[in-house]
């Protein structure tokens, strides 16, 4: 081969690169638009995303501003979901609410996700007796149900939002280690494992250039599965007055103010509520699309 | 070929080789159960030949395989290559010695990692070895692309969008990339149709000629071992029972084993009738091999002697070993 052909193909191989590229791209959005319930989940996604970024041009009112004159009004023209106890305008809370919750969810979910995929791939991939010890001790972890580690985690730590996170995030560790330990072990013993242990990588190149993103999938639909429940459980222990503190308009805490008043003013609850559940219910949608539309071997 | 091959110096030395795996206990307090995969094998491989492995499955054929690759630590014996010791390697050390010692795997399917590109798969296999400077790998991967039969712009594609043949020519690229001098070829083409067997074949041969590799083929198929080997190894439940230069062993078998394998190849010619010697019974378990010789179980041949006392592998012909208490009286046969 000479050597400007070469350069030609090499110029020809690069345009070629870029369509695949393009190509691929192109491909996740089709499969993923094919699946409606993603699509449907992606809109709720992006619908909330836009709501926690746009809160302040949104929100027509101040969310702390007391107007005790004007408590628990039902929703109106002025107030469209009407106003709390203390008067202060429920749609401004919620909208600065989702700030909150988004916040909660995701760094709960990143910190559990870090710390489960990486023992959960020393776990997997090194089994023995480090695999016994990190599995033994993940074990104490889930036989306590989640929302008691959580209380333990916060009487520790003292109530707060940041703390709730914490406490939310470490419960997530073992489910992911648990999910990411299993896929390991399995990838681990594939052929082109050993055929790049035989090309003399060291242990970090296959664990995370070639365990790793071939044990995506699962840690995305479990990661899509727990933003739910961490948001769920993250206003669960805001309403058990452990986490947001008033006057935060953290959902689970509006919730839980709105106990007080179910049978007078039932809008108080009823909103925050729709909006986590329509959240929750976003993320699991989504995340079973994002599975189909990720895995290249799903391609026809 | 045989003066030839012992005057020159192996390449690779395998002895008393063992690989045992622990099986778990079947029941509490009962003692945990060995399996010994391969149980004290020694032989030599000799620059630029294609010694086979033959066997039935479970024989210890692909175990030997990954011992001498290290993918499981041997329990026992020793690996010289070029005359350094492979077991006493430190991780480091043996780690950028790896890229000499190349596999070949059967199942295509699995031995691609199906989330990476062929270029991605080429580029890194050299950068883990250091092979060539980034700069310089793109020709190189161009040239072996040319060298296994691929289209340089299959490069960019993922593994799923191949068949079983071209996806068998990329791993033997990815071994090519890093410039190895042995090539352990674990039923490399096993799991193909028979067309494409003989082009991966050939393909082989080639590249042995063009790049003085030394092939280890590890295959239970008598005819392909016939038509690539320069010598066979015979192996029988973790332990060699005969070991020769391929015109020696297919001409005159001297192990009982060898005989009954050997009739077993199906002949084209209908005029040629043969014996087929079929031999009674199952391999048994590699967990109680027998005593004595192993395959006195199934040995039409076998007396007390084969029962009581494992027979050595000596050579009985010049570089015909055979393990066989009776090899010279049943070579008459």
């Amino acid at each position: 081969m000479t050597k400007s052909i070469a350069i030609e193909e090499a110029t020809e191989l690069v345009s070629i690169r870029r369509k695949l590229r393009k190509e691929k791209r192109q491909l996740f959005f089709r499969t993923i638009g094919q699946n409606k319930a993603a699509v449907v989940g992606g809109f709720i996604i992006l619908f909330y995303l836009s709501l926690t970024i746009l809160a302040p041009v949104l929100a027509p009112f101040d969310p702390f501003e007391i107007e005790l004159e004007d408590k628990l009004q039902g929703p109106s023209t002025e107030h469209w979901m009407g106003t709390d106890d203390k008067g202060r305008d429920i749609l401004s809370r919620i909208l600065y609410g989702s700030r909150l919750s988004l916040a909660v969810g995701f760094s709960s979910v990143l910190f559990g996700a870090f710390f489960g995929i990486l023992l959960g791939l020393i776990a997997g991939y090194y089994g023995k007796w480090v695999d016994t010890i990190i599995s033994r001790s993940l074990d104490v972890m889930l036989a306590f149900p989640g929302i008691l580690l959580a209380l333990a985690i916060i009487s520790a730590l003292g109530p707060s939002l940041i703390n709730v996170t914490i406490a939310v995030g470490v419960f997530s560790i073992p489910l992911f280690a648990r999910i990411v330990r299993g896929s390991t072990m399995e990838v681990k013993n594939l052929e082109y494992i050993d055929a790049i242990r035989t090309l003399g990588a060291n242990d970090f190149i296959i664990i995370f250039r070639h365990i790793f993103p071939n044990i995506l999938s699962p840690i995305i639909v479990q990661g899509s599965l727990r933003l739910a429940t961490a948001i769920l459980s993250a206003a669960g222990l805001s309403f058990l007055g452990l986490g947001a503190q008033p006057p935060s308009p953290e959902w689970g805490a509006m919730l839980s103010s709105g106990r007080d008043f179910l049978f007078t003013a039932p809008y108080m609850a009823i909103f925050p509520g729709i909006m986590i559940s329509v959240l929750v219910l976003g993320f699991n949608l989504f995340g079973d699309g994002l599975r189909d539309a990720l895995d290249p071997r799903m391609k026809k | 070929m045989n003066t030839l091959l012992s005057s020159k110096k192996p390449i690779l030395k395998v002895s008393n080789l063992k690989q045992y795996f622990i099986v778990k206990r079947e029941a509490l307090f009962q003692p945990k159960q060995v399996v010994k995969a391969v149980d004290g094998i020694s032989f030599d491989l000799y620059p630029g030949e294609t010694l086979s492995i033959v066997g039935e499955s479970g024989c210890g054929k692909s175990t030997t395989g990954r011992s001498i690759l290290h993918l499981d630590e041997p329990t026992e014996g020793e690996i010289l290559y070029k005359d350094v010791s492979l077991t006493e390697m430190s991780k480091k050390e043996l780690r950028n010695i790896r890229g000499d010692i190349q596999v070949i795997f059967q199942d295509p399917f699995a031995s691609l990692n199906p989330r990476r590109t062929i270029r991605q798969m080429l580029d890194e296999a050299m950068a883990i070895q250091k092979v060539l400077p980034p700069k310089q790998r793109e020709a190189r991967m161009l040239e072996l692309m040319q060298n296994v039969g691929l289209r340089p712009e299959y490069l960019e594609r993922y593994p799923h969008e191949f068949s079983g043949g071209q996806r068998q020519r990329i791993g033997i690229a990815r071994a090519l990339a890093v410039n190895p001098k042995v090539i352990i070829c674990d039923e490399a083409v096993s799991a193909l149709d028979v067309s494409i067997q003989a082009q991966i074949l050939n393909l082989l041969k080639r590249l042995q000629n063009d790049f003085d590799l030394t092939f280890l083929f590890i295959s239970h198929d008598l005819s392909i071992v016939k038509h690539i080997s320069d010598r066979v190894m015979v192996m029988y439940l973790g332990k060699i029972v005969e070991i020769s230069d391929k015109a020696s062993l297919f001409k005159n078998p001297l192990h009982p084993y060898t005989k009954a394998l050997l009739s077993a190849i199906p002949v084209i010619d209908q005029t040629i009738k043969r014996e087929r010697i079929l031999l009674k019974g199952d391999v048994p378990s590699p967990l109680n091999p027998p005593t004595g010789c192993r395959f006195h179980t199934r040995c039409p041949f076998a007396t007390d002697l084969c029962r009581d006392e494992e027979p050595l592998l000596r050579e009985l012909e010049s570089g015909h070993l055979v393990a066989c208490h009776f090899a010279e009286k049943l070579s008459a046969i």
